[in-house]
């Protein structure tokens, strides 16, 4: 975790759901090439980039893709983490234009931690094309908030999100932020949580909690999230869990809920309650779908891809097709590899011979070590590289999730979910691949003798 | 009204209908509101796996495949 400022660098945060083209943001911003995917969470550890604006430097960290802030996964909670306690100078939340209303609920709950944030609407054509049209001033508005948008894949609109890191960081762009009102009996117990907790905090000199609303740390006590409490602890020393004016106003707080028939789950569902419909209010104000003509065509293609008669057939006839090109496709290349490698490998005979060295030694390299690796490379390279550009294009056309849906019931049956018919995808050519090589290779083997 | 509450497993392709309660616990629970789903929320119907077990339904703008087990725990206020 980045912790250690450096004076002229100012951290900045990124964050949002999974799958909303948030590394693409950040190559693009950084332009340093981290390894972009489509699999929930897949930046578990923080990374980090730098780029420079106007003369200034700008520390980047990518944090995990998360859909909330309360910490149910250890991603989340790494999420968190970094907004809470990792002192950045703002956070850059990017949020997906085709699908605002379910990203919202990560911009407000950031919001509430924090008032330094920028909104980053990608996929702004993504969205055009599905004629969904978005308010972009409507909704800085309704945020209190800086909003841009960007179509981070072309490029578009990403020197504006500089400028305006730029402006937020230096302070010349005040952001206001935004309060989600949750239902009054919640209210009452999270200002009465929050009064103890300035007090506590005025003890520390302002110190604690002073990138974190006290609104925010008082909502997570109510809601008995005991990640958070260690988190304090852990990142300033001050055990709160333990304190016992808190304590108090929190076990009487819950208690009050606990007798107008609130409990674990009421709190939090109220609570949720209260974000997913100020994010509905917002995208009801903000948003206008003119043509669903897109959406109805999709569903068209989805229920021919996944209907009962032609979901299945379609779908291996797909695998056939790829199998094949991949498998016959891999052959051309592949002997032409084990020509060049057989080739390397007589002049390595000949140079070996040359500098005298013993047959041990020869036999070890040559017979074993460049071998092995020349026979790896031949065999494995080239269905890779052409099964992987294959998996990529179906990746794009977004027919993946569509093999998950298609495969799941039977993978529920082994316990797991059809997402691993992808993994086992894989899996099964290339060892498709390594046996059809080594029983070539055995043939050719009783040929010759 | 009561007649049109059922769990969202029963809700047919095509209907739609919005969130009454949620019956799932813990882990699921959580999930269950990060897509969302709270009362109120308009869920609709989709399609069917091949199978016809997983379903698919579109929930708060994206569209989201639920199984028949999880569904169970969503009970719907059916529109007519």
């Amino acid at each position: 975790m980045n912790n250690e400022k450096d004076e002229k660098s100012i951290v900045v945060a990124l964050a949002g759901n999974p799958n909303v083209g948030k590394s693409t943001v950040f190559n693009a911003l950084t332009g340093m090439k981290q390894h972009t995917g489509n699999w929930a969470g897949k930046t578990v550890a923080n990374a980090s980039g730098t780029f420079s604006h106007k003369g200034r430097n700008f520390t980047l960290v990518d944090i995990p893709g998360t859909y909330s802030l309360m910490a149910s996964s250890p991603d989340e909670e790494a999420a968190r983490e970094f907004i809470c306690f990792g002192n950045p100078d703002c956070t850059v939340v990017v949020l997906d234009a085709t699908c605002l209303e379910r990203n919202l609920n990560l911009a407000l709950q950031i919001l509430e931690v924090n008032k330094n944030v920028i909104a980053c609407v990608n996929l702004l054509d993504e969205a055009k094309k599905k004629g969904i049209s978005i308010d972009l001033d409507e909704l800085s508005l309704e945020l209190g908030i800086p909003v841009v948008g960007t179509s981070a894949r072309s490029g578009y609109g990403l020197t504006e999100l500089k400028d305006i890191i730029y402006d937020v960081a230096a302070g010349t762009k005040q952001t206001f932020g935004t309060k989600i009102i949750y239902d009054d009996k919640l209210e009452s117990c999270i200002s009465e949580v929050e009064k103890t907790l300035c007090t506590l905090n005025e003890k520390y000199d302002e110190k604690l909690f002073k990138d974190i609303s006290t609104r925010f740390i008082a909502l997570r006590l109510i809601d008995f999230d005991e990640k958070l409490t260690k988190s304090i602890e852990d990142f300033t020393g001050c055990n709160i869990a333990e304190n016992e004016s808190i304590n108090n106003s929190v076990d009487s707080s819950r208690k009050s809920l606990c007798n107008s028939g609130l409990h674990q789950d009421g709190i939090r569902d109220l609570i949720v309650e209260g974000i997913v419909n100020k994010a509905r209010r917002i995208y009801a104000h903000c948003i206008c779908v003119c043509d669903c003509c897109y959406s109805r065509r999709d569903r068209k293609i989805d229920k021919f891809l996944t209907s009962k008669l032609t979901g299945i057939p379609i779908m291996l006839l797909l695998f056939g097709v790829i199998f094949y090109i991949t498998i016959i496709g891999a052959n051309y290349p592949s002997e032409l590899l084990s020509y060049a490698f057989a080739q390397v490998q007589g002049w390595l005979y000949i140079f070996f011979d040359l500098i005298h060295s013993p047959p041990f030694l020869t036999g070890l390299l040559v017979d074993g070590m460049f071998k092995t690796l020349s026979w790896v490379v031949a065999v494995m390279l080239p269905p890779m590289a052409i099964f992987f550009p294959l998996f990529t294009l179906l990746e794009d056309l977004g027919y993946l999730p569509r093999i998950a849906f298609n495969m799941d019931s039977f993978f529920a049956r082994a316990g797991t979910s059809g997402k691993q018919a992808l993994t086992m995808l894989i899996v099964y050519i290339i060892l498709q691949l390594v046996v059809k090589k080594h029983t070539h290779s055995l043939f050719a083997k009783k040929l010759s003798q | 009204m009561d007649s049109n509450l059922l769990s969202l497993d029963n809700l047919a392709v095509g209907e739609s209908g919005s969130v009454h309660e949620l019956l799932s616990k813990g882990n699921l629970r959580r999930r269950m509101l990060d897509l969302g789903l709270v009362r109120g929320t308009y869920v609709e119907s989709l399609m069917k796996s091949p199978t016809g077990k997983l379903t698919a339904y579109f929930i708060s703008g994206a569209v989201i495949a639920l199984r028949p087990e999880d569904a169970r725990c969503i009970i719907i206020n059916k529109n007519l």
